[in-house]
């Protein structure tokens, strides 16, 4: 019987593997940006986790939320990038360090 | 009217200085002010000897010097009518002023307290300075600074007239001080020139060194009298003999000790010896302010003072003593420096320094009247002699140098008659004015009982033969033989205009007559009744009487000096001018030490100055450099500079490191709620 633990379960995993791939990939922002979908469907799988555990549809309407806000969120960072590679001809990690102190 | 006398200079002083000067109207306009100032500095430093020469223009308005002159003819008249009255009939008048401290049992107020010793030294200061104004009229036209000079020159007036009307001693070191700070602004008046600057500085803090002296003095006399009124002081003296006070872990005799305090500032400002480097540096000022500094201000202040503290001195031997030995040295010491001078002002400069040390002579052995009377005399022949040192600079286009001089006399007549008059009353010629007081001087060291007696009068006489001799040898060798400047300066050789010889013919007068006529006043028949109570002599004081009868010989024997001195100097300088470079070369040590002044300069720069200079290198350098600056605010702000370079480094820019960063944060957030005492 598939319960509740093993949803949590597999959210962690992808969240985890979610945040790895922030920090640990050092060559395309484009993957930073999938880590960051990976982290939102990790936290959309747990709020229908607990919507069904719970029997609230609230947690359902607001994974569909995030859903939109991850779509827009998504759409504008990938605009960012083009217009950042169009400007710098690269969009690797090691090379956008403009913040350096 | 002796508020008038007083204040009139400081009015003038201040009317000039503030309103007759650049200094407000040209404001923000500095350029235009000193703008051809630099390109004239630069002929100062093209003649390395010529101290007086002035190529500048001036531009600006002529009433501030017709102002400070005038007010001080003014002054100057006034002091003669009192003087005169004080002839007829001596007194003691005190004209209150204002308030000036009350705290406590320390009351001082502004008065002026004018009896004959003021009266006398009103005479001599407003004369000389007078005199000395209008002279600069002359002397100074060409100086573009001229309301600037006029104003010291009336302010230095004015603090010295301060000085010799005070009625207690606090307003006494006001004008002390007020003369150190007016001959620091006039000896430094060229302040473009590197030499006047540490001259004025020097004058300055030789000056300090005597006047902690004279501080010391004051607290001294009002821990004992309480009191810092003239009156007070004299009054309680009496009652202070043979007791002791504490001073320092010593317990001295309170009078003495008060004394040497006292007389410690006179040595200060009368330039006497080991206090006495400040005086000849000060040359470096305009002529016209050498003659004030020398004739009648600032150098007569310790003359006046030991005269007026009289009640004091009179009542320690040991004190009196003192001021014998170091009048005589100063006396002898000047006048063996004289001897080998080559400027011209410099062997005045010692002269002035060797009659201060005649006159401290006098007030050691208790003949203060003798002593005021030769600085009343003085006043006249060392002003004459200064200003018409001006006048040969003047024609010699501010040459100073004596060996580049010579065969002046046709040239210049009445520059050469009046300082023959000025070296006659110098050498104490008969019946000029220095034979009537200098003489005085030296037959009181006879007739003293004071222990040192003896030893001043033998250095007085071998002073007075020095003074002859290089009296005749300036004159000689600036007036005689055969010119020794080249033909480009001989053809400019002209003499000065009235209105610098108008100060030099009623100066003259002075020297030739002031000592006939004033003598039986100051030193004569009348002379208890003259000085009155301003002058306190103890019981057995009889110095004066006891002077009129000395032997013979003493009296003969400052003539017998002057005349050896005068055939000397004629032998050296007319007859055969080879005979001092020989004299020079046989005794070359002896010539060296002379013309170094027995080399004090160098002492004192090995005892005190070089000590003082690496002491205070050591503090500005290692004291506040490394500790204060190293430890304070220059190592605080290093080490704030260190702290953010490394904190900078955490900015790398990349983002998976703040990523990390915030990962980092939220774990620790989330432990913190979960484990720690987050409830």
């Amino acid at each position: 019987m598939i319960g509740l633990t093993h949803y949590l379960t597999v959210a962690a995993i992808i969240f985890t593997i979610g945040i790895f791939g922030i920090f640990l990939n050092r060559k395309n922002v484009i993957i930073i940006m999938m880590s960051i979908e990976l982290m939102l469907l990790a936290v959309n799988i747990n709020l229908v986790a607990f919507s069904t555990q719970l029997q609230d549809l609230v947690g359902q309407v607001f994974a569909l939320l995030v859903l939109t806000v991850a779509a827009g969120e998504a759409a504008i960072g990938l605009a960012i990038l083009v217009t950042y590679f169009r400007n710098r001809g690269t969009i690797e990690v090691e090379d956008i360090n403009m913040m350096k102190g | 009217m002796y508020q008038a006398i007083v204040f009139l200079p400081l009015l003038g002083a201040l009317v000039a200085g503030l309103f007759g000067t650049a200094l407000f109207k040209n404001f923000g306009h500095d350029s235009q002010v000193y703008g051809d100032h630099t390109a004239h500095a630069h002929t100062h430093g093209d003649h390395d000897h010529s101290h007086d020469d002035h190529h500048g223009h001036y531009h600006g308005p002529m009433w501030p010097m017709y102002l400070t002159t005038g007010l001080l003819f003014v002054a100057c008249l006034l002091s003669w009518i009192s003087f005169l009255g004080f002839l007829q009939e001596p007194h003691l008048i005190k004209v209150p002023v204002m308030k000036f401290i009350s705290s406590g049992a320390l009351q001082a107020d502004w008065a002026l307290r004018i009896d004959t010793l003021t009266a006398v030294m009103l005479v001599v200061v407003t004369t000389v300075s007078s005199l000395v104004h209008m002279y600069s009229l002359g002397y100074m036209a060409h100086d573009e600074h001229q309301p600037r000079f006029f104003a010291y020159l009336s302010l230095f007036t004015f603090a010295m007239l301060m000085l010799v009307t005070s009625d207690n001693l606090v307003q006494m070191f006001f004008g002390w001080e007020g003369v150190g700070l007016a001959s620091y602004l006039l000896i430094g008046f060229w302040y473009t020139r590197p030499s006047a600057n540490a001259a004025a500085i020097k004058a300055f803090v030789v000056n300090r060194v005597g006047d902690f002296g004279f501080a010391l003095g004051i607290f001294g006399c009002f821990y004992i009298f309480q009191s810092v009124e003239l009156d007070a002081i004299f009054g309680g003296a009496a009652a202070q003999v043979g007791k002791t006070m504490p001073f320092l872990s010593w317990a001295p005799d309170t009078i003495t000790i008060l004394c040497l305090l006292l007389f410690m500032g006179a040595m200060g400002k009368s330039a006497q010896f080991l206090l006495h480097t400040w005086l000849p540096d000060a040359m470096e000022g305009p002529t016209p302010v050498s003659a004030l500094i020398h004739a009648a201000t600032m150098v007569t202040a310790g003359v006046f003072l030991v005269a007026r503290m009289s009640p004091l001195f009179e009542l320690s031997d040991v004190a009196r003593d003192v001021v014998i030995v170091i009048g005589a040295v100063t006396a002898f010491f000047a006048a063996t420096v004289g001897l080998v001078q080559n400027d011209i002002k410099r062997v005045i400069a010692y002269s002035t320094c060797s009659q201060l040390g005649y006159m401290f002579v006098a007030m050691g052995v208790g003949a203060y009247g003798v002593g005021m009377f030769h600085l009343f005399t003085h006043a006249f022949f060392k002003a004459l002699l200064f200003l018409g040192a001006g006048s040969v600079i003047h024609a010699m286009s501010g040459e100073q140098d004596m060996r580049k001089m010579g065969g002046l006399a046709p040239h210049i007549r009445i520059t050469w008659a009046l300082m023959l008059i000025g070296t006659l009353a110098l050498t104490g010629f008969p019946l000029t004015a220095g034979y009537f007081s200098k003489d005085a001087i030296i037959e009181s060291a006879f007739a003293s009982h004071a222990t040192p007696h003896m030893f001043a009068f033998a250095l007085l006489v071998i002073a007075a033969f020095c003074t002859s001799f290089y009296s005749w040898r300036l004159a000689f060798m600036t007036f005689n033989g055969k010119p020794r400047a080249d033909q480009h300066a001989m053809e400019h050789v002209h003499e000065s205009g009235q209105v610098m010889l108008v100060p030099l013919y009623v100066l003259a007068l002075g020297a030739l007559i002031a000592g006939y006529v004033f003598a039986p006043y100051f030193i004569g028949h009348a002379e208890k009744e003259f000085w009155g109570e301003s002058i306190f002599r103890g019981a057995e004081n009889h110095i004066i009487h006891e002077m009129h009868e000395v032997p013979a010989w003493v009296k003969y024997s400052p003539f017998v000096a002057m005349m050896l001195g005068f055939v000397l100097a004629f032998l050296f300088y007319i007859r055969n001018t080879e005979w001092p470079k020989q004299l020079a070369a046989m005794h070359w040590p002896v010539y060296q030490f002379l013309l170094n002044k027995w080399y004090f300069d160098e002492l004192y720069d090995f005892l005190l100055v070089n000590p003082a200079k690496w002491l205070g290198r050591f503090l500005w350098k290692k004291g506040d450099g490394t500790v204060i600056d190293g430890f304070g605010p220059d190592g605080v702000s290093a080490r704030i500079g260190d702290l953010t370079a490394q904190t900078v480094k955490l900015q790398t820019g990349y983002v998976y490191h703040y990523a990390f960063a915030m990962l980092i944060g939220v774990a620790a957030l989330v432990s913190w709620f979960s484990f720690g005492g987050g409830h």
